[in-house]
Formats: structure tokens, C-alpha cells, sequence
């Protein structure tokens, strides 16, 4: 019987700790387990041999740590000598298994941390593949406190693995999540997507305090829930640390997580032969609880679930560049703050899940897409939507993506289905299904619904569920066919009622071509609504839209005690009155865009730029207003009657003017020539005084053009070189880091020849940036914008 | 070893302001509304955590200070350590959201991202001050810590002070190739304790 098989069959038990247990028989703290497998394999032998004795149906090889970081060219080796003692502990015992145990890589991955997403998933399929190669039965990828590094190591699993099952286990503290944040919901829905065939938790808590969570993946995972808890929490008992509970106790407590849905249980930390004895026991007595598939819809971030099919589901429309000017030329300029602001803007205006659509003719969409989905997720939680056409970049996407995607989407034509649905299985999606076909979009909803079924028919060659596919009916505008909205939203009652299928809506196509769209746009939206719409693509920052999803959901019972729409209905007073009331500032003794941007109000200086336009030319706005007032801050700061804090406010609301002018003025954009090159270099990561040099560059009209933090010398110089930038300023935090800075100058000195080097950071003075060859030492934010400035002035006269 | 979360109610204002440039600055004008902003996002993502251990300290003929855990040459940890036997290594993080958090305003507003920053850093600094005293109420008296990057303490300790308290497992903390920790807002430090006569 192979696991798959064993695991449908009832209770599965799994072997207890192999640290703790190692450390107990000499090994030295510092010294790596794994090492065992080669110096003392007849004591790691021992040990899986006595919990196969105590009962264990698994057991995991001492492989834990066994990874490329650690190991390095010997990490082969290792892997196989310690699935291979394992096999040797288990052979000729009937339905035993022994699992390649995948620990984490002890780093952080970016944009958090320093590791690649696709670094971890080579370090990962290097031991997978040697686990496979020397014969272990299932994978068990564990301890991971990262779900993005979960997702790595399950990929891996999938291109490495062989086929073989994986189960995957998470760490979560006593508030119910893990380390970085992600909820059960969100662990079981990445897992599960990514094809783990049991899902649960391990270490890190005793078994009493798990059980919460794993009541939580209980009632959410289609597959069976894992359990292998520490003997309680450490404690210190005469300078030794022990674990606070004895097998007895131990297996008491962890009846009630059998009671709750646990099917597979075993012991992590501080556990032995004799708990796992335990646990078998505690097992006879127990009926194991039968593992249904829940049928949830649902996308996930890197923190939560969003389900489908309960009260709807918004998707804001924001991000995507059809019939978008603005948002258009942001992503030919690659101009990414444009981008954050509005997913921002809808995440506060509380949109669910957020479409991102770079697709515009001329640009590389899958270096775009990808690029959006990493920026898009440092500065919102929401789940995001990839919508492209483009396979390339969706692989793309839904691979970096942190999560379970939403993809928009796939539709009838068996072309389109056999290059997105590989992609929805391999990278655990749902996806957004458009009811139409080769021959076009049927006029009936009849045809409509035939399309869906046939859909979910190719859909389940994949080994894709219904449950994974959400029908777009596809509103098409009222103006050309009376009988358009009566076809997508007969055909929508039907898939969601009749069918069982989750079902959306771009709803704001049906006003294409009228006026005042909004209040065809509320109304229709209201009645996809009421026949059963699940998800919304909509403009959540439309006060029309809001107001019907919040009155729907009050009027429908979706909201409990109204208290959702009242807590939305008082603000909507509130901000109406303020709109109208005189500006509180002109009271004060100041007003006018000068004054907002010297006092930092991002709103009103952006509201004064807008009025301002209307009589005076764009150059006239930023040069008699916005640069006065950066002048006035500046030289306040310089004479340190103003600080760090306030000088940013005035420069973000000079952006927020800016951002006025360049809205009304396409290409009202940098008054300077000096392009300019920053980062902060190789092997330091502190990036806020860099980041705080771009934000007034920019503010002063340069060209930035921004590398992040940990940048190679090299590519410092690829990126002047391509784009022949005047100067390039370095930062560097930590004298360890200036050795770097130093290489980076040298390298720079060697291929940019014309290039000016200024420097900046903690470390530094003029001095010591002088010796390391820079041009110039900037002590501060505004020292680097004057210095930009005389280059300017220098190079291209005023 | 010990592995102990805690709580921070309040991220001390007056540090924050330091950070920030403020020292000595009678009236932080303008800064109370942004303050007061930057504190409700921080204070739902603060998440500290710490672990310690004791370890014995002893010193080499060559001027090596056995730490227990590792050994070290380092003239300023020798002279911080004066009078001590014993030491307690510890590792303390308020956790990645608010690294999160700063990456975040870092692309939308940096005047927030800067506040964040050093409101972060005196959450830590705080967190830590709390650290401290449990190990003084449980160890007696000791010695102001004293960290990697401090004086000639090399910043290379940080590989052995990563597995000795196993931090990665226990607080989440990852050490970087060039030995900084991230998440950022974290610190591991060595309190002597003082030999009791």
C-alpha cells in the first residue's frame, strides 16, 4: 500500500523528535544533527527503529536541516545516507514509511529577508531530489514559519518529488499564526492548492494550545490534518531545558485534538519513543473523523483566505490600463508609485482581492507583471487577481506570488484551457472562468450555462475542481443590446443556483457608453446582487458601488446587526461635511498650494494644484508654488529649525502636487537633466536614508532611478552604463558594508568613467569617502539634492 | 534556555523623537498628529519575543574571553565583562510586521516610513530594557549589554550566538549573509553578571 492509500485508510501515526532525542545521546549543542547520518548512523538507526517499535507508522529521516546552505556539496550525501538509515529501520515491516523531512533554510526571503524566492526553491529541490533518488516514500516539508517559503519548498516538491505525497506542516505562536502573519485559513489554502496531501502544524506549542488552530484547518481543509505538537513548552529544570509535559499527559491533551479532526499525530520537541507508545494507545481507543472535501472557493495572501460563495466578494478594478491615461503612461514610465497608490487607495476603500493588469502593446509583461505582484504585495495584504493573456507572464506571476492566485482567466476556447488550466493545477489558483467560446459570447443564457459545463468539464481533465472555477456571465453594455445584462445575469442565477458554481462580474461594462455610468453601474450591480453574484470586479473607490455593496449586505443578512453599514454610512456624512465646510488652514492664516506643501498637507496641496492649473500653466504651478515652497523647507531644514519627519511631509505633498499636474499634463514630468543612479550596497539592508535621498531627488525633478538595498557592484555599474546617469550616490550603514561601497567605486571608476559618485550614511565622513574614492560626501538628504544640483548646473548651465 | 514573548503598550515617544533627529528640540511642532498616527499602525504589529541562556564566562591566557557558548578576543567586551563569571546571552525581536509595515510606507509615504523606523528601533530598545530586567530579576546585578558591532566586538559572532539560541527557531530572527538580523528590528546582546561578594 502506497501512503496515499494508508492515509485515506484512518489514524496516521508519526514518530516523535529526532533533535532532542540526538542531543540526549551526546550530541553537542552547535554541532548539525544530520551529521549523525555519516559519523553515527548505527544511533540514528536506533532511534527510528524504537519509534516504529512504539507504533509509528512514518518516520522521518534525520534530514531536518539537510540543505545546500548547510552542507554545501556534501548535502547529497548526507540526504541519502539519511533517508537510507531510515530505510534500514523500517525494512520488512509491513505499511511502514519513511518521509525525506524538509526543514527551512534558516533565512528570511525577500522582499523581507535576502533569499530569492527561486534560490529557495533550488536549495529545496537539491535535497528533494536527493530524498526521491535514495528512496523515501513521502515528502514532509515542516517547522516552516513562512508561507512564502512553504510555497517554495512546495513547488520544489512538485518539480523534484516525483509524485510522491507531501505533507505539509507550519509553525503557529498562541495568537493563531505563524511568525510572519498568515492564518490557518491562508496555510491550508497555499497547501492544499500546491497539491500537499495532509496539512497541519508542528512544534513550537504543546498540544493544548494548538488545538485552536487545528479546530480553524479542520473546518477548512479538504485533506486530512496533521498534528506533531512539542511535550509542552521548554522549561528550565536545574540549568537543563526540559519540555513541560510526560507522556501521559501528553497524549491526554492530545485527545481532544483527535476529537477535533486530526488524523495524522505524532510528537515533535521534547517527545520520545515512550509518548509516541502513548499516542498509539490514545489512537485504539479514537474513531478517526472522516476527511471531506469542504468545497470552498477561495484566494489567499500571505496573511488571509478570501472565500467565495459567502457574503460577495469585491475585486477592485483599479490596476488595469484599459481606458486608463493616467495609469497608462505609470507603467510605460514604470512609474511603480503611481501603481501602490491605487491598490492602496482601494485596500483602504475596502476592495477584498485586487486585479493587477499591466498588459499595454510594447512592454515586457512578464517582467511587469511579476514586478507589480512583488511591489504590490510590500505594501497591501489583500489577495491580487493576476489578469493577463499573456501565459508567459502568468506563469510568471502566480509563481513569485505570495499565496493562493486569483487568475483572470480562462475561458471555453480549448486552446485557452489547455495553456491555463496546467498553470491553475501546478501553482494552486482558482480561476476566473468567462463563459465564452470560439464562437464568441452566446446571446443566450442557455448557451452561456453550456459553455460553464463544459468548462468544468475540461476543468476536471486537469484535476481541477468546480470549486476552483469562478463563471464570469460577462456584462456587455446596455446601449447596444437592450437584452445584454438579462442574458449574463439569467445565466448567472443559473450557475450559482442551479449548477453550484461561484460566479462574477466586470459589472461596469454594462454602462459602456452612457452617461453618469455610476447609477447604471450601482443599480445593475444591486441586481447581480440579489441572482447571486459571488465576486464583483468593481471601482470600490465609486461612492455608488460602496453604497449598493453595503446596503446589499445589511438588506441580505451579511451583516450583522447593520453594523458594517453603519460604520461605513457615518463616514460618508462625515467626509460630505468636511468637503463643504471652509479649509480649517484659512482660518489658521494660511492657505494656497506654498502653504500646503511647506506645512505637508499631501491633500489639500494636491486639491490647491488642481484650481491652480485651471488658470495657470503647469511650469508656472511648479515653479512659482511647488519649488518656493521645497526651497523654504530645505533651508529650514539645512538650519535645523525643521527635521527629517516634516521635510518629507512638504515632499510629499509637493508629489501630491505634482501629481495633480502630471494628471492634467501628460510629460509634465523632470525639469532636470541629471539622471541619477542609488542604491544602498552589497550586503546591507538598510534602506530608509536611500530611500529618503530619492524621495526629494524626485522632488527636486531629477531622474532616479532606485536599485533597492543589497545591490551587487555590478549591477550599479550595468545600470549607469545603460542609462548614462550623471551621478550615482551609494549608501552604506554599517563599516562593514563600506569595504562594498569601495568595490562598487572602484568598478564604477573602471566602466563609468564620466560618472560622479556621491556617498551617504551613518559611517561615513568626508574623509574616510574621500579615501574610498567618492566625489562627494552628502551628510544628509538635502546635501545629495544640492550636490545634484551643481552638477546640473555644472553640465547643463542653469 | 528560555523563550518568553511579551508586550508593548506604548513606543516611548521621547526616544522616537531622538531617532528622528529631535534631540534636544523643546517643541516638536506638527509632529503630534503624525506621531500619534504612526503609533495606532505600529502597535497592533508589534510582536516581541525573546530567548536567553546563561552560560559561564572565563578567560584565556591569551587575552580570549570563553563566552560558553563561543570564544572571542575583544578588548571593549573584556573590559564591559570586568567583575563578571557569568553571562546571559539573549535575542530579542518585535517581529517582521513592522518591518512589513516600514516597507510598506517606505513606497507610499516616507515621511511615515522615517517615523515608523524609529519607532520601531524604540520599541525594541524598550522591549529590550524589559529583557533585561527579567535577567537581572532572575540573575541578580548586571552589566549595561553590550551587542555585536559594539567597539572590537566582531559582528561574525552573531554565527554563534544564531545556534547557541537557536533564534531562527525560537523568535523568528534570520541572520543575513553579511550577519545582519532581519526581521530589522532585533537585537542580541551579552549581560554580565556581577559577582556577588
Amino acid at each position: 500500500m502506497d501512503f496515499f492509500d494508508y492515509l485515506k485508510n484512518g489514524f496516521v501515526l508519526l514518530d516523535g523528535a529526532t533533535g532532542t532525542v540526538l542531543q540526549s545521546r551526546g550530541l553537542a549543542a552547535g554541532e548539525l544533527p544530520e551529521e549523525w547520518n555519516l559519523a553515527r548512523p548505527r544511533e540514528v538507526e536506533d532511534i527510528h527503529r524504537e519509534y516504529l517499535d512504539a507504533g509509528a507508522d512514518v518516520v522521518y529521516a534525520n534530514t531536518f536541516g539537510a540543505n545546500c546552505l548547510k552542507f554545501g556539496e556534501r548535502t547529497e550525501e548526507v540526504v541519502a545516507a539519511g533517508v537510507r538509515i531510515a530505510k534500514r529501520a523500517a525494512a520488512g515491516r509491513k505499511n511502514k514509511f519513511v518521509a525525506l523531512d524538509v526543514g527551512p533554510t534558516g533565512k528570511l526571503l525577500k522582499p523581507l529577508g535576502d533569499l530569492a524566492f527561486e534560490d529557495a526553491v533550488k536549495i529545496f529541490s537539491r535535497t528533494i531530489s536527493a530524498g526521491v533518488a535514495a528512496g523515501a516514500d513521502l515528502i514532509a516539508v515542516e517547522t516552516m514559519s513562512d508561507v512564502y517559503e512553504l510555497k517554495a519548498a512546495l513547488v520544489a516538491a512538485r518539480e523534484c518529488g516525483g509524485g510522491l505525497p507531501v505533507v505539509a506542516t507550519c509553525v503557529f505562536d498562541e495568537g493563531g499564526k505563524t511568525l510572519t502573519g498568515a492564518s490557518p485559513e491562508a496555510v491550508v489554502a497555499i497547501a492544499e492548492g500546491l497539491g500537499a496531501c495532509a496539512v497541519g502544524v508542528n512544534c513550537s506549542l504543546g498540544p493544548g494550545l494548538m488545538l485552536p488552530v487545528l479546530r480553524r484547518m479542520a473546518e477548512c481543509a479538504s485533506v486530512p490534518v496533521v498534528a506533531k505538537p512539542n511535550a509542552g513548552l521548554p522549561e528550565e529544570r536545574g540549568g537543563a531545558t526540559v519540555y513541560g509535559l510526560d507522556e501521559a499527559r501528553f497524549a491526554e491533551e492530545c485527545g481532544p485534538l483527535l476529537d477535533a479532526g486530526v488524523r495524522v499525530l505524532g510528537g515533535c520537541c521534547g517527545t520520545t519513543p515512550a509518548y509516541i507508545a502513548q499516542l498509539k494507545r490514545l489512537m485504539q481507543k479514537k474513531v478517526p473523523a472522516p476527511v471531506t472535501d469542504k468545497n470552498l472557493t477561495c484566494a489567499a495572501s500571505y496573511t488571509h483566505a478570501v472565500y467565495f460563495g459567502g457574503a460577495p466578494v469585491i475585486i477592485g478594478e483599479r490596476i488595469n490600463p484599459t481606458g486608463k491615461k493616467r495609469l497608462k503612461q505609470a507603467i510605460t514610465e514604470g512609474d511603480i508609485a503611481y501603481i501602490l497608490s491605487e491598490a492602496v487607495k482601494q485596500a483602504e476603500a475596502g476592495a477584498h482581492v485586487l486585479d493587477v493588469n499591466v498588459g499595454l502593446p510594447g512592454i515586457d509583461e512578464r517582467a511587469v507583471l511579476g514586478a507589480a505582484v512583488c511591489e504590490i504585495q510590500a505594501v497591501t495584504d489583500l489577495p491580487l487577481q493576476i489578469d493577463t493573456s499573456d501565459v508567459g507572464a502568468m506563469e510568471s506571476a502566480m509563481r513569485i506570488y505570495n499565496g493562493k492566485p486569483l487568475v483572470n482567466s480562462v475561458n471555453g476556447k480549448r486552446e485557452v484551457m489547455d495553456a491555463v488550466f496546467p498553470l491553475v493545477k501546478k501553482y494552486g489558483g482558482a480561476v476566473i472562468a468567462l463563459t465564452l467560446d470560439e464562437n464568441g459570447i452566446p446571446a443566450t443564457a442557455e448557451g452561456r450555462a453550456e459553455i460553464a459545463k463544459r468548462i468544468i468539464a475540461a476543468a476536471a481533465e486537469y484535476g481541477i475542481a468546480k470549486k476552483d472555477l469562478i463563471f464570469d456571465t460577462l456584462a456587455m453594455a446596455v446601449s447596444a443590446d437592450g437584452g445584454a445584462p438579462a442574458a449574463a445575469l439569467d445565466s448567472l442565477r443559473y450557475i450559482r443556483h442551479t449548477m453550484g458554481a461561484n460566479t462574477s462580474l466586470g459589472v461596469s461594462n454594462v454602462s459602456f457608453g452612457l452617461p453618469n455610468r455610476d447609477f447604471i453601474n450601482g443599480t445593475f450591480f444591486a441586481m447581480a446582487l440579489e441572482d447571486g453574484l459571488s465576486a464583483a470586479i468593481i471601482n470600490p473607490l465609486s461612492q455608488e458601488m460602496i453604497k449598493t455593496y453595503k446596503s446589499f449586505c445589511a438588506l441580505r443578512g451579511a451583516d450583522k446587526n447593520c453594523l458594517g453599514y453603519i460604520a461605513y454610512a457615518q463616514n460618508v456624512t462625515a467626509q460630505s461635511v468636511t468637503a463643504n465646510a471652509p479649509a480649517a488652514d484659512a482660518e489658521a492664516g494660511g492657505s494656497g498650494l506654498k502653504y500646503y506643501v511647506v506645512k505637508g498637507l499631501k491633500a489639500e496641496a494636491e486639491r490647491a494644484a488642481r484650481e491652480l492649473l485651471e488658470s495657470a500653466s503647469p511650469l508656472e504651478v511648479i515653479n512659482s508654488h511647488i519649488v518656493p515652497a521645497l526651497d523654504e523647507v530645505g533651508e529650514r531644514f539645512e538650519k535645523k529649525t525643521l527635521f527629517l519627519p516634516q521635510l518629507l511631509m512638504s515632499a510629499e505633498a509637493a508629489s501630491g502636487a505634482f501629481e495633480a499636474v502630471k494628471s492634467a499634463f501628460s510629460g509634465g514630468g523632470n525639469a532636470k537633466k541629471v539622471k541619477v543612479v542609488i542604491a544602498t550596497v552589497k550586503g546591507d539592508i538598510h534602506d530608509i536614508g536611500k530611500n529618503i535621498v530619492k524621495t526629494l531627488l524626485e522632488n527636486y525633478g531629477f531622474k532616479v532611478y532606485d536599485l533597492g538595498r543589497d545591490v551587487p557592484a555590478r549591477a550599479v555599474a550595468d545600470k549607469a552604463k545603460q542609462t548614462g546617469a550623471e551621478v550615482v550616490g551609494l549608501s552604506a550603514l554599517m563599516t562593514t558594508t563600506v569595504a562594498s561601497m569601495k568595490e562598487t567605486i572602484e568598478l564604477l571608476r573602471a566602466e563609468c568613467p564620466d560618472c560622479r559618485i556621491m556617498v551617504g550614511g551613518a559611517v561615513l565622513n568626508a574623509e574616510y569617502a574621500a579615501s574610498i574614492g567618492a566625489d562627494r560626501y552628502a551628510k544628509d538628504a538635502m546635501a545629495s539634492v544640492r550636490y545634484c544640483e551643481e552638477i546640473e548646473r555644472m553640465l547643463y548651465g542653469k | 534556555m528560555k523563550v518568553i514573548s511579551g508586550k508593548i503598550t506604548r513606543p516611548d515617544k521621547r526616544e522616537t523623537l531622538r531617532y528622528l533627529g529631535y534631540a534636544g528640540v523643546k517643541n516638536a511642532q506638527g509632529m503630534e498628529e503624525l506621531l500619534a498616527e504612526c503609533e495606532a499602525l505600529i502597535l497592533p504589529q508589534l510582536a516581541p519575543k525573546a530567548v536567553y541562556e546563561a552560560y559561564p564566562l572565563s578567560r584565556g591566557a591569551d587575552g580570549r574571553l570563553d563566552l560558553g557558548f563561543a570564544s572571542v578576543q575583544s578588548v571593549s567586551l573584556c573590559r564591559n565583562l570586568q567583575g563578571c563569571n557569568d553571562i546571559v546571552l539573549f535575542a530579542a525581536t518585535v517581529g517582521a510586521g513592522t518591518d512589513r509595515l516600514i516597507a510598506k510606507y517606505n513606497r507610499v509615504s516616507p515621511a511615515r516610513a522615517v517615523v515608523l523606523q524609529a519607532m520601531g528601533a524604540a520599541a525594541v530598545e524598550q522591549w529590550c530594557d524589559d529583557v533585561n530586567a527579567r535577567i537581572v530579576a532572575e540573575y541578580g546585578p548586571a552589566r549595561p549589554r553590550f551587542s555585536c558591532g559594539y567597539g572590537d566586538l566582531p559582528l561574525a559572532l552573531q554565527r554563534e550566538i544564531f545556534p547557541a539560541l537557536q533564534v531562527t527557531k525560537n523568535i523568528g530572527v534570520t541572520l543575513t549573509e553579511g550577519d545582519l538580523m532581519i526581521p530589522t528590528k532585533s537585537v542580541t546582546a551579552i549581560v554580565g553578571i556581577k559577582q556577588r561578594d
